[in-house]
């Protein structure tokens, strides 16, 4: 019925990389949220300011500039990292073995840590194959980042609104704090906090076709190659919105079954 | 930072010296697509909510579809695909649109924002008070009446907040018109980065443009509510 001109399977694994993306800075960003709300909500000038600072910042600034600003700032800052690591090694390779030369290191340890390093440094394939940063990585790192303002918001919200009894109840039943985290604030947390994970979700799952502009193979970029291929480029980029579609209705589908496990004791007005 | 300061300064602001560019392309792409979004949306968000199935199907439809995928595809679709029909290319008129990469971008645009608008509204104007709407209608009011003179006005009031929050959305992704080659902040600060090789400057100056371009528009609608929704304060 669906022969897909043969690119079938090269969409089908385009899928899944953008699910499995969407998935990893899903889990990416959830954690810098969760940290930055605490740092929202702690008492320390410091931290409240640098995450202030954060989410005005990254919620003021398009996605795309800022991924663009991270995936070759990124290459840069790992590209000069390697030359220095180089230079460095160089150096110390080139004593003669027995000298001391200020280092915290015997010198045949750091003539045996800078052959390793050098290999290592000097990948055949250069180094940002040798230090994991493809398209994927980069593409994981700066949605995470992103998003993870985003998400600070929504958890600082969420932890507002549960009641400050539960949590004096629960100290006093003598629980730790990470105790009374994972049993008491987190799952009511959640509850109000649902929603809004739900919007970011659909948001991230999105903003992952952005990454295709940076090289990764997600399903838009395969869909853009068989459309040039085979010049039937109207259909195979719908073939990709379509995509998008029937993942926006699995997750709106897998969303109300968590509201549902979260809201469970809760009891509604019967209008 | 310097360098590229002295270089790009007119292309980031207005004009590389034939085309318009950077911060005025942008504006103008922001303005426009809001605009065809806001003309969209205003009907479309009544008819959302028509007890006429044949009616609000479509609109749902519509607004299903283009929320649902992203806006980087929407504009792909529109700019790549459609010039791909024989019947588009030899149609003198529709060759002459989608040849640009303007037109394509800012129609794509405006029918996202229209989508998105269109919920909006039709979420506004549902939580239209039902005593205002017999208050009206007791009044002896028509139906365009009661809409023109109550529904309409209280729901646009009633949805600012959150339409401000679309028109920052918004201009966050106009900065897709560049995969376009439309001449926007990003595209100048891509340039910059393809010749001087220093993205952090390039883009970070880019970044700080948007910066100040979202608060001054956050600025903007702060006084519009206070002015707009002052019934509603405390």
């Amino acid at each position: 019925m669906l022969n897909l001109a043969g690119y079938g399977p090269q969409l089908l694994k385009g899928t899944m990389t953008t699910v499995e993306l969407s998935l990893a800075s899903l889990a990416v960003s959830f954690v810098i949220g969760l940290l930055g709300a605490s740092a929202k909500l702690s008492k320390s000038r410091l931290l409240k300011g640098s995450a202030t600072l954060y989410t005005t910042f990254i919620r003021g600034v398009p996605d795309l500039v800022i991924m663009l600003l991270l995936f070759y700032s990124l290459q840069i800052w790992l590209n000069d990292f390697t030359d220095w690591v180089n230079n460095t090694l160089q150096t110390i390779m080139s004593c003669p073995p027995g000298t001391s030369i200020g280092w915290p290191f015997s010198a045949n340890a750091s003539a045996w840590l800078a052959a390793h390093v050098t290999q290592w440094v000097n990948d055949p394939n250069g180094p940002e194959y040798a230090l994991p940063l493809d398209p994927f990585t980069s593409g994981v790192i700066t949605l995470g980042f992103i998003y993870g303002a985003y998400f600070t918001e929504t958890f600082r919200g969420a932890f507002l609104a549960v009641h400050k009894g539960q949590l004096e109840a629960a100290r006093a039943f003598g629980m730790k704090p990470g105790l009374v985290f994972r049993r008491i604030l987190f799952p009511q947390m959640m509850r109000y906090a649902l929603p809004g994970i739900g919007n970011n979700w659909q948001v991230i799952l999105k903003a992952t076709a952005l990454v295709s502009l940076i090289g990764l193979t997600d399903v838009v970029k395969v869909a853009q190659s068989a459309g040039e291929a085979t010049f039937r480029t109207f259909y195979f980029i719908s073939m990709a919105g379509v995509v998008y579609l029937v993942l926006t209705v699995i997750s709106n589908g897998a969303l109300l079954l968590l509201e549902r496990k979260y809201s469970v004791g809760v009891r509604r007005a019967a209008l | 930072m310097i360098e590229i300061l002295q270089q790009y300064w007119k292309p980031f602001l207005w004009t590389d010296g034939y085309n318009i560019t950077g911060l005025a392309m942008t504006a103008w792409l922001l303005v426009s697509a809001c605009g065809i979004g806001f003309c969209l949306a205003l009907p479309l968000a009544i008819a959302r909510n028509a007890r006429n199935p044949l009616i609000w199907f479509p609109v749902w439809l519509y607004t299903f579809i283009f929320r649902g995928t992203p806006l980087y595809v929407q504009l792909l679709l529109i700019y790549t695909g459609v010039y791909g029909f024989g019947f588009v290319q030899h149609n003198e008129a529709l060759n002459e649109f989608f040849r640009q990469g303007l037109n394509c971008t800012i129609l794509s645009f405006g029918l996202n924002t229209g989508a998105y608008t269109t919920e909006i509204f039709a979420g506004s104007i549902k939580e239209t008070n039902h005593g205002e709407v017999d208050a009206a209608l007791a009044f002896g009011m028509s139906k365009i009446t009661l809409y023109r003179r109550v529904i309409i006005p209280s729901a646009l009031r009633r949805a600012l907040p959150v339409y401000s929050n679309e028109i920052i959305l918004m201009l966050h992704a106009t900065t897709l018109a560049f995969t376009a080659t439309v001449p926007d902040i990003l595209k100048v600060a891509n340039d910059a980065y393809s010749q001087t090789y220093n993205a952090f400057d390039a883009f970070g100056l880019a970044a700080m443009m948007y910066l100040c371009v979202s608060f001054t528009l956050i600025f903007m609608f702060r006084k519009a509510e206070r002015r707009f929704l002052a019934f509603l304060q405390p």
